[in-house]
């Protein structure tokens, strides 16, 4: 947490423009998601293939409550994060009462069905064309340039670190962990599974509809790609390659898998290549994900 | 009056009949013993009466009310608690928080304390922690209690999963097969682990092959075949019945090196 504060506090002498800002912004918000899912993938071993579904709705509340309501954008962040949590409770139940490959193609389906909301409820959401975002104001002041986003990020992703790491040791985290341990032995133990898985995806949903907010109102604009198949695979991998059940592991996943498009912009269209065969390649040689595996050896030694 | 009634109680698995017509009482405070043959269906009531399987008839009733059919983590909550004959150790835990997991029900589970972190969760987990490393030491595992699970050998992990199921402080606690692939000196340290348990008021059921454990502290034994009921009573009494000794006693060497 020290260690990640210090990062984000440094990183700035490193950062020579404007660019370089934009791409650490992208890892940060990235990672705070991230951060969230890995609670559901890596702690509790369920398995969300439609996340950027949440952050989809979490993008498009903010955009449609602040351009066509006129919200302030704290107010419409906030009820977005109310309304994907409560659309997240609902769904949660049946959908976790399912297992492995039944999960995954439950979220699947759950993340197709919010991108098609999104495309089709064009008179709200302007469409396959996207809609316009206005910028995030907090008390009178604008988040203008990459600098304030810069450090508005920051602060985000070090509350979501600390959320995540209260919650993994806690009792609610314990019962995660134990239930992926053992399912059996958490129920004997008393841990009412199918509540705590709900409640798992309800809060890694929060976590993705916070960010998706953010990236709403700093990009300006929204389209329902944001919500779309890739990106939710996009984020999985980021899970599977930095760590699974390993905070900082899905920073690590995080700024990786952020950066790889930039390096791999001279191959453009070969990216989704790229993150299936990064992917491919974690899970066989490297099923426990990057930092936990160097933890270990590293102990070892 | 007993603490637990079982009433004509059936599980059948398509056309195996793993517990058939079964109908026993557990007295508070004793240690009960349910003996039989592998196969003979003492897991199947194991998960019968802690609700990871549904009977196909029949009644429970636990402590004056009936729970034919609750939830597992409902009768966590009216004080069952139990171990498993195929270890279930959470391996991505370590061996304390193994435990600390068994008392999950008496701690603040909130989600906003949680994620806060309030100061209330984090006493209630400090204390839970202290306790947890106790009970270690009680069943006799305490040099692991900063150790991973999965760094642990197999008798220390049979004996902390007891001490995961006494951290829920149980009413009724099922033990099945505890000196499963014990040695002898295990054997008898679990034997001693389980009267003292039995002496704090815990009301003990025990499955298990070892016949010289099963005889000497058990109050009470019944005895399974085929999923049903050959014979109960007291240790002598189920020595001295005939049906027992052709049906049981002639597999025992047999079930013992398993
Ligand atoms: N989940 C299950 N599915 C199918 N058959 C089962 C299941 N559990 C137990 N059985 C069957 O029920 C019978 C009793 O098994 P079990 O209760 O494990 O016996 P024991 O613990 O006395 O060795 C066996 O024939 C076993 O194959
Ligand atoms: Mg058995």
């Amino acid at each position: 947490m020290l260690i990640t504060a210090a990062v984000i506090a440094l990183l700035p002498l490193a950062l020579p423009n404007n660019y370089y800002y934009d791409v650490a912004i992208r890892i940060g918000m990235n990672a705070a998601m991230v951060v969230g899912l890995n609670l559901l993938i890596g702690y509790a071993g369920q398995i969300s293939l439609g996340h950027a579904g949440f952050v989809g709705l979490g993008g498009y509340a903010s955009a449609i409550l602040t351009s066509r309501y006129g919200w302030p954008p704290v107010a419409a962040m906030l009820l977005a994060m109310a309304c994907v949590g409560a659309i997240a409770f609902l769904v949660a139940r049946p959908i976790l009462r399912l297992r492995g490959h039944y999960l995954a193609m439950a979220t699947l389906g759950l993340g197709i069905i919010i991108y098609m909301v999104l495309v089709n409820e064009s008179s709200l959401t302007g469409g396959n064309d996207g809609m316009q975002v206005p910028p995030f104001t907090l008390f009178g002041a604008t988040l203008a340039n990459e600098r304030a986003w810069y450090w508005a990020t920051g602060a985000v992703l070090l509350v979501a670190i600390w959320v995540a790491n209260n919650i993994v040791d806690s009792p609610l985290g314990r019962a995660l962990r134990a239930l992926h341990g053992s399912e059996v032995a958490a129920q004997v133990a008393g841990v009412d599974t199918t509540r705590y898985k709900v409640r798992v995806f309800v809060v890694s949903a929060v976590f993705a509809s916070v960010v998706g907010s953010m990236m709403a109102h700093y990009v300006g604009f929204i389209t329902p790609q944001v919500s779309g198949f890739f990106h939710s695979i996009e984020l999985v991998t980021m899970v599977v390659v930095g760590g699974m059940a390993s905070t900082y592991g899905a920073v690590v996943g995080a700024a990786i898998l952020t950066m790889l498009p930039q390096v791999l912009s001279r191959f453009e269209g070969y990216e989704m290549i790229a993150f299936g065969a990064i992917l491919m390649l974690t899970m066989i040689f490297l099923p426990r994900g990057l930092l936990p595996t160097i933890a270990a050896r590293w102990r070892r030694s | 009056m007993s603490l637990l009634a079982v009433e004509a109680l059936s599980k059948s698995f398509g056309g195996v009949h793993a517990v058939q017509d079964l109908s026993f009482e557990i007295e508070q405070g004793k240690i009960h013993s349910i003996i039989g043959p592998n196969g003979a269906g003492k897991t199947t009531v194991f998960n019968l009466l802690t609700g990871l399987y549904k009977p196909s008839t029949g009644r429970v009733v636990f402590d004056g009310e009936e729970v034919t059919g609750r939830d597992a983590h409902e009768l966590a909550r009216r004080g069952m608690s139990r171990t498993f004959q195929n270890l279930q150790i959470c391996f991505n835990m370590s061996a304390v928080e193994n435990v600390m997991v068994g008392a999950h029900l008496r701690l603040d589970q909130r989600l906003l304390g949680c994620m806060l972190r309030l100061p209330a969760v984090k006493r209630g987990d400090t204390r839970c922690r202290d306790e947890a490393v106790e009970l270690m030491h009680f069943a006799g595992v305490g040099k692991y209690a900063g150790a991973e699970a999965h760094a642990m050998p197999y008798g220390a992990l049979k004996r902390l999963e007891i001490a995961r199921a006494l951290a829920a402080r149980p009413r009724l606690l099922l033990l099945d097969e505890p000196a499963a692939g014990l040695n002898p000196t295990e054997t008898h340290e679990i034997d001693e682990l389980i009267q003292k348990v039995a002496a704090s008021g815990t009301t003990v059921v025990l499955v298990e092959h070892d016949m010289r454990l099963v005889m000497g502290i058990s109050d009470h034994i019944l005895v399974l075949d085929y999923g049903r009921k050959l014979a109960e009573g007291s240790a002598r009494e189920v020595r001295a019945n005939p049906e027992v000794i052709a049906a049981y006693l002639g597999t025992l060497s047999e079930s013992q090196e398993r």
